[in-house]
């Protein structure tokens, strides 16, 4: 197995990436995610796998440069926080359109506007309901650890690929920022130009006699082949259910549940160890992949409990969803801080007790 | 019409007689652009050279927002078709990927020198081994005519329609010598194609953009000054004696900088 250290969620992010094969990087510096870019500059990959490393002018000409890259069959990615993600929209958009596979990590922090560089949870719309323009949908995976930071590179490649869609990886400036100890994977080399043509087929490297021309691009003007594009990109998202991914802790008895996401996931982990130790029968229901998003699971969880109660860093956005899953019959709850205010275990324990358990 | 049979023909049609034959590197696609516009020529120009340095296998293109949104379909090479401005982010990425790739953007006016100019500069300034090929027609002619950076003082189009004037629209925007002087450009200049010398000449620099990427040698940017008869809303041969008479009086033809070092002053 790999060796193991002790690490930033950021810097078991640059590590990972060096580890999974990456072809490039481009980025511009945002905090709390600038440790990626200057990891991967001090660790100098291009002198060992090749790695391209660059930092761009913008988050827009970044998410651009993952376009190109990406759209000539290269594995690439980006990192940035939640203001540079919103710059990235549009780029977003059109790698959707033109299903072109990359990673792109988001380490949200406070908003609306430049807000605050403290963590929040802020982006769950943007990140799973569009936030560019037009129908599409991201494969959205939330780490709630550094392993995960790690672990979430080589499975968002595998995802991005699969599915040749964008990949999101939905962090926050806990995960990004605290120190945790992380068992890194052995490296993947890079795919070699054979590779490449063989797994990405679609993809411009180069025109050769035995094949038509390959063509990237977002844009069809002929109503009728666009809409059967829509509706083939449609049945692509709907497809990524059979990858959706979740974890339960202490469920199986569970009168009452917290579902949470990412560092709140972490804070409810020890909220259930304290109501537990007070008799409560309370367990977590941990979100892995915000899109697809497991309704069935949580509607059949509805069934065996009397209430839930979402965490998140925000007024509520995940909330909906849940809710969405549940029906009417369940009572969900939201719990919140917002301006880059962490809750700690004991007021998400209280507010479970007050608003779920006794309400 | 006379009686003219398949033998008759026979004798002429033979590989000897050849005397021009549309290049393999252009579709067979009709071209959507509007008769007398200058893109057609710089497509086959470009086609041209791809084939004639036997590079088709090794070109990938990248077509912008604007007239030559679609340019993938009259070039027979792999291509990308870029958000509105971004192309040569997208150059970059690929040319660093794929180093032994020649990677050329082609753009417009508003694409290159409006919403594009930031990509535009720092990919230049980092000298990306890519040719930028800007086709600068003075106007947005995709949209419909409206007002580009590059539009003349007193230019009548439809977001200027009492003419351009410095207070409401600023300056007529010569993003060619800017870049120019840039250390990372190592061959910039301007031309034209609605005469055959300018063609020939076009084709040469083209040329020479193709062999500095093979050679590393930094970012090529070759600025073409078009006719867009249908914004300019003139018939091609007024448009054409229009654009000799204004806009190369202010878009000067000719090198700006070669081999690394400027040729003329700005």
């Amino acid at each position: 197995m790999g060796e193991i250290r002790l690490m930033k969620g950021n810097e078991a992010f640059a590590e990972a990436a060096i580890r999974a094969g990456t072809d490039g990087y481009f980025g511009y510096p945002i905090t709390p995610q600038s440790e990626v870019i200057e990891y991967l500059m001090a660790a100098k990959p291009w002198e060992t796998t090749g790695m391209v490393v660059l930092q761009a002018e913008s988050e827009i000409a970044s998410i651009n440069m993952l376009y190109g890259g990406a759209g000539a069959g290269k594995k690439v990615m980006t990192s940035s926080s939640s203001p540079g993600i919103s710059l990235m929209m549009e780029g977003i958009s059109y790698m959707a359109g033109a299903e072109l596979p990359c990673i792109i990590l988001n380490v949200v922090r406070g908003g609306p506007g430049l807000g605050t560089i403290q963590p929040s949870q802020s982006d769950y719309f943007q990140a799973t309901k569009g936030g560019g323009h037009g129908d599409y949908r991201l494969f959205v995976l939330a780490p709630a650890s550094v392993q995960e930071m790690a672990d979430f590179v080589p499975l968002g490649y595998e995802m991005a690929f699969k599915y040749r869609n964008p990949v999101m990886i939905l962090s926050d400036g806990v995960i990004g920022q605290m120190m945790e100890k992380v068992q890194l994977f052995d490296p993947i080399p890079r795919w070699t130009e054979e590779e490449i043509i063989q797994k990405c087929p679609w993809a411009t490297t180069g025109k050769t006699p035995n094949r038509e021309r390959n063509i990237i691009t977002s844009l069809d003007l002929d109503p009728a082949r666009q809409e059967k594009h829509v509706l083939k990109l449609k049945a692509k998202y709907e497809s990524m259910q059979q990858d959706v991914r979740y974890e339960e802790i202490e469920v199986d008895d569970a009168d009452y549940l917290f579902v949470a996401y990412g560092s709140s996931a972490r804070v409810c982990q020890k909220a259930v160890k304290l109501l537990r130790a007070d008799g409560y029968k309370v367990g977590l229901f941990r979100l892995i992949t915000l899109f697809p998003f497991p309704y069935k699971r949580i509607e059949e969880l509805s069934h065996q409990t009397k209430g839930m109660m979402t965490v998140e860093m925000s007024l509520g956005q995940m909330v909906e969803d849940v809710r969405l899953a549940v029906g009417k019959d369940q009572k969900v709850v939201h719990y919140g801080r917002v301006g880059g205010i962490v809750p700690n275990p004991i007021e998400v324990a209280e507010a479970m007790k007050n608003q779920i358990i006794g309400g | 019409m006379a009686d003219v049979t398949l033998d008759v023909w026979k004798d002429i049609i033979k590989p000897e007689n050849l005397v021009y034959r549309r290049t393999p590197v252009m579709t067979d696609n009709t071209l959507s652009y509007c008769p007398g516009c200058g893109h057609g020529v710089v497509h086959r120009m470009l086609a041209e050279v791809i084939e004639e340095m036997g590079i088709q296998d090794k070109t990938i293109g990248i077509a912008p927002v604007g007239c030559s949104v679609l340019a993938y379909e009259f070039l027979n090479i792999d291509m990308q078709q870029a958000a509105h401005g971004r192309a040569t982010a997208l150059a970059t990425a690929i040319s660093r990927l794929w180093p032994d790739r020649f990677v050329v953007s082609y753009q417009g006016d508003g694409d290159l020198a409006a919403i594009g100019t930031n990509e535009t500069i720092h990919a230049c300034n980092r000298g990306e081994n890519i040719l930028i090929i800007f086709i600068n027609n003075g106007i947005y002619g995709m949209t419909g005519g409206q007002l580009a950076p590059t539009t003349l003082l007193g230019a009548q189009t439809s977001t200027s329609p009492y003419g351009r004037n410095v207070e409401l629209h600023g300056y007529s925007f010569r993003i060619t010598e800017l870049v120019a002087q840039l250390p990372g450009t190592y061959y910039v200049t301007r031309q034209a194609v609605h005469k055959p010398a300018l063609v020939r000449k076009l084709k040469k620099a083209i040329r020479q953009g193709f062999e500095n990427i093979k050679n590393k040698k930094g970012t090529s940017f070759i600025e073409v000054v078009s006719n867009c008869n249908s914004g300019w809303k003139m018939r091609p041969v007024d448009a054409i004696k229009w654009l000799e008479d204004n806009m190369l009086a202010y878009y000067q033809l000719g090198d700006i900088k070669v081999n690394g070092e400027l040729v003329r002053q700005i």
